[in-house]
């Protein structure tokens, strides 16, 4: 507390200090006549100096920091269409650094030259159609051409993707990705939120996943029975801001489970298989180089964006819609370490859309592998399938307390027979 | 025209005489120069606050980590423990900051002071069109600033999801704890904001089209009144869309509809709203949000227009170029918003016809800076500090304006969409040209609304700080932005675990930022008290202090209810005939009727 008020007292200080340096200045230029709204030639002058010196500032500090920060942080595109992105970006930028250029030294040189001189006038010039016509057209052509190679680099990048290349959601949330790969039909399997589980985290959609979510929501411990149980018992005694949550909370699972059997209803079982060959991937993201990649991007809660800055590629992933970006790495991890001289290097997925607290922390990794390596890893996680991850191998009972677990496995069983 | 004149006048006599009490004359007033003066005051002290957020988060962002007891002097150990800003709060700053510069300081203080000010007294008239309404929009602005502030110290904080406050995020109180009673208080806010608003604009056009004086036909206008004007006619058609996005949200938020939720578990609970769109927000919010660059803009030109003509005592150079320019940027502002929206997953051809109405935009745009810069060529130029600023403001329109046309180009955009690129791109176009406007405004009328003068010299080391603080501030955050940066995050540690040199750049940036941007808020500090000193103290000011043309300098110096104290003047010329070859002084006012065998410009 003593130091703030040392502070404040040093502030008022000051503050005192300029308005009696202040009234020094009013009564000198009180003596000598002078008036605030009659600029001196000096003042005039000193000023015109001053503008030439701040272009010569500004202009320098410019170049210094496009020579020293210009492409540190950037690098080489590492992807097909960034390499497009990136030519653009350069030619774009040699147009505008030169209009900066030119304009802005106009601007300060005409500020330094045509200071006021006592005894010349001002050049009356109200218009000149000439003039004003050559600084529509010419804007406007150039315009056009930055118009249309835009928009061509632009129709390319957000194409529809070939049938061939490779699908791999990415599913968003506070504060993490979660990538799932198609599987071999590279084909990826339905989802509906209200699926959602702890052992579905993506909410995919196939007939056991239903069943399952309807058990959960019916019979699960915050599920509709108990609830019901909870707000009949007249031995529980609940504070009526409680109870009043509760009771939202059951009419909104009541509402839920009616669309859940209606999806029930309408489920085709064959869409099942394309679900259960998918594999989730957490934590770092495996691409193959020169593979072409269609993403679709989903959120759980709250608009995020997918930022991949060393691929020129970003789209938001938006809540109750799947969105999609393509393209093809085309260096790989090991590459880019080369061509950026760091050891540590890494590609990474951010998220660009504020998303609450830990928004900053959100990122996933990226590897870019030869292709021999990823077919390897590929392989590998085709034991990982999302089938394999959902009815684990028959392990030791467990606690009956468990009861999901337990219902998994019957429903294994129910899939074997099958 | 002249019969309106005239009854105004008659009405100005009969009530000319009764005596105002402190309470009609200072605080429920209905003079436009009262209301005007009302209206700097509120958006100065709102435009300190938000400055303050942001030197504030600033700090955070240069020395993460450590702790500052410049952070918890202001935030208290709630939400800077140790000195070390909170997550959450930083969000929080970043959100109000923005809200209060766009809407508060650059739409409310701009077009309320100046066009309330110079409206009637460059046009000619007693006062505004409605002298009540002009009353209320001042204090519906004040009332939400006033909502705006204690937003800022409600327990779970401020809004939070950025000045868009874009939903699903703003929408659910589990994503974020700004989200509960702040996000409430900022939409009651803004709702109210925007009435003042819409109050406001109606005045304005009515007065600019019905009661100019006579003689004042509409190519007689100064470019001041036309930015005015048209900037009202702006506000009038996109205002309301905001009003009805927000309507929206607060419907989504407290009655449970699904305009822009669906198919959302959040903090672990299922939500049962299906079919809405955040994406329909955006359009919403944009088709305000576009216009809303322009409603900050617009009248920082306008303003300038008129100072650097009169201080290079040289007509504005294309006068009627100057009008269709203002006009095709209104024009075209309507019809670019969704190049906010390039990455959202629009369809990706609606994106393409974004482009090229965005990119035509740079037309009417160049046209302005050239004729600014054809204005200065062969004047006579005298640096009042109103003439620096407004040299500083060309200067920033064409930096913050060529970047434009990368973030424009959406195939570029896809690289540089939020990040820091952006945050350089507006906050030299808005943050530094408005501003800068809007200073050389205060510079320049301060004695038609003070009848004092400022203090010169204090006037150029305010100019000289500013302007190379601001750059100082704004110029590498470009090049932050160029390497990916991207833009409200809390820090940039996370560069550490992929990219080391990359994070040093950033850091390195991050400190010359945040420093430049404690001088250049040091400097503005200079501004508050030569203000606060000039109007109490300051010498007192000449009839037309500036040897300007328009009609506001033949007012006496001391304010007058009805502004002139007999006949309204009559207007024989346009505004610009400053050194016209054979006159004798180097301006010829509006009110001089033309001499024998003179031609009308």
């Amino acid at each position: 507390m003593g130091t703030k008020l040392i502070i404040l007292l040093v502030v008022i200080l000051g503050v005192l200090a300029i308005a009696q340096m202040m009234r020094i200045y009013e009564l000198s230029s009180k003596i000598t006549g002078k008036k605030e709204n009659e600029i001196s030639n000096r003042d005039n002058r000193f000023n015109a100096k001053l503008m030439l010196l701040f272009m010569f500032i500004f202009f320098g500090s410019f170049i210094y920091m496009m020579i020293h920060y210009g492409w540190v942080g950037r690098g080489v595109a590492a992807s097909k269409h960034g390499k497009d992105i990136d030519w653009l970006l350069n030619l774009n930028l040699i147009i505008i650094i030169s209009v900066f250029f030119l304009t802005n030294a106009l601007l300060y040189i005409f500020a330094f030259r045509f200071v006021k001189k006592p005894g010349v006038p001002a050049y009356y010039l109200a218009h000149n159609n000439k003039l004003e016509m050559l600084w529509t057209v010419v804007p406007a052509m150039v315009l056009a051409v930055i118009i249309i190679l835009g928009l061509k680099t632009w129709n390319e990048a957000t194409g529809d993707a070939p049938a061939e290349s490779i699908r791999v959601e990415l599913f968003s949330k506070q504060f993490d990705w979660t990538a799932r790969y198609s599987g071999k039909d590279n084909k990826l399997g339905k989802f509906d939120y209200k699926l959602t589980l702890d052992n579905n985290e993506l909410a995919l959609k196939t007939a056991a996943t239903i069943d399952s979510a309807i058990r959960m929501m019916e019979e699960g411990p915050m599920g509709i029975k108990t609830l019901e149980a909870k707000l009949n018992d007249k031995k529980i005694i609940m504070v009526p801001e409680d109870r009043a949550k509760m009771e939202a909370d059951l009419s909104r699972k009541e509402r839920l489970i009616r669309l859940l059997y209606q999806m029930k209803e309408k489920h085709d079982p064959k869409d099942d298989a394309a679900a259960w060959d998918d594999f989730i991937q957490k934590d770092t993201l495996y691409l193959c180089k020169g593979k072409e990649y269609e993403f679709n991007f989903r959120s759980k809660d709250v608009i995020h964006s997918a930022f991949f800055p060393h691929f020129r590629a970003q789209m938001n992933t938006v809540p109750g819609l799947t969105t999609r970006f393509k393209f093809t790495p085309d260096v790989s991890t090991s590459e880019m370490r080369e061509i950026k001289g760091d050891e540590n290097f890494n590609y990474v997925l951010l998220c660009n859309k504020i998303c609450g607290g830990a928004h900053y922390k959100m990122k996933m990794m990226i590897v870019v592998m030869e292709e021999d390596a990823y077919n390897d890893w590929f392989k590998g996680k085709m034991t990982k399938t999302f089938r394999d991850t959902y009815f684990p191998a028959v392990e030791p009972a467990q606690p009956a307390a468990d009861a999901e677990n337990a219902e998994g496995q019957t429903e294994q069983a129910q899939n074997a027979e099958a | 025209m002249a019969a309106v004149a005239h009854e105004a006048h008659g009405h100005h006599d009969d009530h000319g005489h009764h005596e105002e009490n402190f309470v009609s004359k200072y605080i429920f007033s209905q003079d436009h120069k009262m209301i005007g003066k009302q209206f700097l005051m509120t958006a100065v002290f709102m435009g300190f606050v938000a400055m303050l957020l942001s030197i504030l988060f600033r700090i955070q962002l240069a020395w993460p980590e450590e702790g500052s007891g410049f952070l918890s002097f202001f935030l208290g150990e709630q939400w800077a423990p140790d000195g070390v800003l909170k997550e959450d709060m930083y969000l929080g700053l970043v959100t109000i900051h923005g809200t209060i510069m766009v809407f508060f300081l650059l739409t409310g203080g701009l077009s309320g002071t100046f066009s309330n000010l110079l409206i009637p007294l460059q046009v000619g008239a007693r006062d505004m069109a409605s002298g009540f309404l002009n009353m209320l929009s001042y204090w519906f602005f004040f009332l939400s600033s006033v909502l705006m502030m204690i937003s800022l110290f409600v327990e779970s904080g401020p809004a939070m999801s950025g000045w868009t406050v874009y939903p699903p995020l703003s929408a659910l109180p589990q994503a974020v704890s700004g989200s509960g009673m702040g996000m409430t208080l900022w939409l009651f806010s803004m709702a109210i904001f925007i009435a003042s608003s819409l109050i406001g604009s109606l005045n304005y056009i009515t007065t600019v089209l019905n009661l100019r004086t006579k003689g004042m036909s509409m190519t007689r206008l100064p470019l001041t009144i036309w930015a005015f004007f048209v900037t009202a006619i702006i506000g009038v058609l996109s205002f309301p869309v905001l009003l009805s996005a927000a309507l929206l949200l607060i419907m989504d938020r407290l009655a449970g509809t699904s305009f822009y939720l669906s198919d959302i578990i959040v903090g672990g609970e299922m939500l049962t709203q299906h079919g809405g769109s955040p994406i329909l927000y955006q359009h919403l919010f944009w088709f305000l949000g576009h216009p809303e660059v322009y409603i900050v803009l617009l009248p920082s030109l306008g303003i300038t227009s008129e100072i650097i003509a009169t201080n290079s005592r040289k007509p504005i150079f294309g006068y009627r170029a100057m009008i269709g320019s203002i006009l095709a940027i209104a024009f075209l502002s309507f019809i670019v918003w969704a190049h906010h929206m390039f990455v959202t997953g629009m369809n990706p051809f609606l994106g393409s016809v974004f482009v090229f109405t965005t990119l035509l935009i740079a037309i009417p745009s160049a046209v302005k800076v050239f004729n600014y810069l054809t204005t200065i060529w062969r004047g006579s130029l005298v640096f009042t500090p109103a003439m620096l600023f407004s040299i500083g403001l060309v200067s920033t329109f064409i930096t913050g304006g060529v970047t434009g046309i990368i973030l424009a180009d959406a195939a570029l955009d896809i690289t540089v969409h939020d990040t820091y690129f952006v945050v350089a791109h507006f906050h030299v176009v808005m943050g530094l040209s408005a501003v800068f406007g809007m200073l050389a405004g205060v510079y320049h009328w301060f004695p038609k609304m003070y009848g004092r003068m400022m203090n010169t010299r204090l006037g150029y080391v305010h100019f000289w700080i500013t302007l190379i603080g601001a750059y100082g501030v704004f110029f590498p955050m470009h090049f932050v932005g160029i390497a990916g940066a991207p833009r409200r995050y809390y820090n940039y540690s996370v560069y550490n675990d992929f990219d080391v040199d990359s994070y040093n750049m950033i850091m390195d940036l991050n400190v010359i930022i945040t420093i430049f941007a404690i001088i250049a808020a040091l400097g503005q500090l200079i501004f508050l008290f030569n203000f606060f000193y000039s109007i109490y103290r300051g010498p007192v000011a000449e009839q037309n202090p500036w040897r300007s043309t328009t009609l506001e300098w033949t007012t006496p110096v001391e304010h007058i209810h009805g502004n002139w104290p007999g006949e309204l003047p009559t207007v024989h010329r346009w505004p610009y005939d400053l050194s016209k070859p054979g006159a004798e002084e180097d301006f010829i006012p509006q009110t001089v009727p033309l001499m024998e065998g003179e031609e009308e410009h």
